[in-house]
């Protein structure tokens, strides 16, 4: 909060420096809240995921629902891919846990208690790295796979040939803005829904401090707007982790299939 | 924007990009490719071991059809068997019966021509009889009657003339 009073919807994306750790050339690595808020994420998932290794016959209801989650992945993987997706499930399912499990520990209330709740996927930083590396593999994969013939992923089938002057070129270009497509959607995303609830609450606030019918007469209806967005907050933290899994999983098949 | 005017800071980006990639690290060889591969193995087995455990349930319910299509035809076969028994004993009862009759009614009919050739026989004895006496009386008469005596020869010729017409 900048002054007193009033709330800077922006203030909540700010990355504190918990403690120094080491220089890389005249760059500062620290440990910060988004560093926390990662880790934690990690541990958590991991936390989850050992419940789904008692490898039951017949599971249990956590193992039923790691199942689940690894299941949507594969199913998702063999739908866009077909058999040869299954050898990147394993960083898919990883990109999918790792995003859904930050977004929505950017959405739990621990505010109420004091604690400082803080999105990581809300910087570009961070989406930016995970679309890098989604970028790279395709990238690899498909020189891997294809060598120069890749290139021929910019020629669609059907391209009539007086059209090879413009065809090739608009295809690049789709292909070259994936990575930031990818990773500005989810930062979007995410910034976009935590300053829309973080105005709605400071519109309850501003109110009651001008004066109690203001407060009310706003209030009320901002808090049952907020209830409202708090619900699609968690059903936007969900599909754009899955946007961004199953983008991952279209691009993949470009690079192993070539259209 | 923190996002972007946190860039300033000469800490911000490193640190960001440092611990994206050691925790997405983390996230992908421990739980990626460390956990993920064992889960989807235990659910390929069960649902390998639930196709197996349908495929042998059908296989089951297959041989029991057969086995009561079997067993019907066996039942059939049986029954027709016991018919056909119970006919051939109606059969062979019935051929005895005929038989012995057949040899009941050669017996009768054998003891019915005795009876009538002895009966005939009778007669024919009795008829010569009653010649010879008719012959006698005859003789008799005349010789009452007229006192001629007749040969007894003639008395039986013209009594035999008499009898047969």
């Amino acid at each position: 909060m900048a002054d007193q009073g009033k709330v800077d919807p922006m203030h909540q994306f700010e990355v504190q420096k918990m403690f120094d750790m080491f220089h890389v050339g005249n760059h500062e690595v620290a440990f910060t809240t988004s560093a926390m808020w990662m880790v934690i994420a990690g541990l958590l998932l991991w936390v989850f995921m050992i419940g789904g290794m008692k490898r039951q016959l017949v599971p249990g209801r956590w193992q039923v629902a790691v199942e689940g989650f690894t299941g949507f992945i594969s199913g998702m993987m063999n739908a866009n891919i077909g058999p040869e997706g299954r050898k990147y499930t394993p960083y898919v399912f990883s990109l999918f846990m790792f995003i859904l499990m930050l977004n929505v520990l950017g959405l739990m209330p621990i505010g109420l208690f004091g604690a400082h709740p803080f999105t990581v996927t809300s910087h570009f930083t961070i989406t930016g790295v995970l679309a890098i590396l989604s970028f790279a593999i395709v990238l690899i994969v498909g020189f891997w796979r294809h060598g120069l013939h890749f290139f021929s992923l910019f020629v669609p089938h059907g391209t009539p040939i007086w059209l090879m002057w413009l065809i090739p070129v608009i295809e690049l270009v789709s292909f070259l803005v994936r990575p930031f497509s990818l990773a500005l959607r989810l930062f979007v995303a995410m910034t976009a829904g935590h300053v829309l609830m973080k105005v709605f609450a400071s519109f309850i606030i501003d109110g009651l401090a001008a004066s109690p019918a203001i407060g009310i007469g706003v209030g009320i209806p901002a808090m049952a707007l907020m209830v409202g967005i708090s619900g699609l907050e968690l059903l936007v933290a969900g599909i754009q982790a899955y946007v961004f899994a199953l983008l991952t999983s279209l691009y993949l098949n470009d690079a192993i299939n070539l259209h | 924007m923190p996002q972007i005017s946190q860039f300033a800071e000469s800490w911000y980006a490193a640190s960001q990009i440092f611990w994206v990639l050691l925790t997405f690290g983390f996230v992908f060889f421990v739980i990626g490719r460390g956990m993920l591969p064992k889960i989807e193995a235990t659910v390929d087995a069960r649902d390998r071991k639930v196709a197996d455990d349908l495929a042998a349930a059908k296989a089951a319910h297959a041989a029991a059809d057969a086995l009561e299509e079997s067993y019907r035809q066996q039942s059939e076969a049986s029954r027709a068997a016991a018919q056909q028994a119970v006919t051939d004993a109606k059969d062979k009862a019935a051929k005895d019966a005929e038989k012995r009759l057949a040899k009941v009614d050669a017996e009768l009919a054998d003891k019915l021509a005795a009876a009538e050739a002895e009966v005939s026989a009778a007669r024919t004895s009795a008829m010569a009889e009653i010649e010879s006496v008719a012959a006698d009386a005859a003789g008799d008469l005349v010789a009452r009657l007229s006192g001629v005596k007749i040969a007894a020869a003639d008395a039986k010729a013209a009594v035999k003339a008499v009898i047969h017409g």
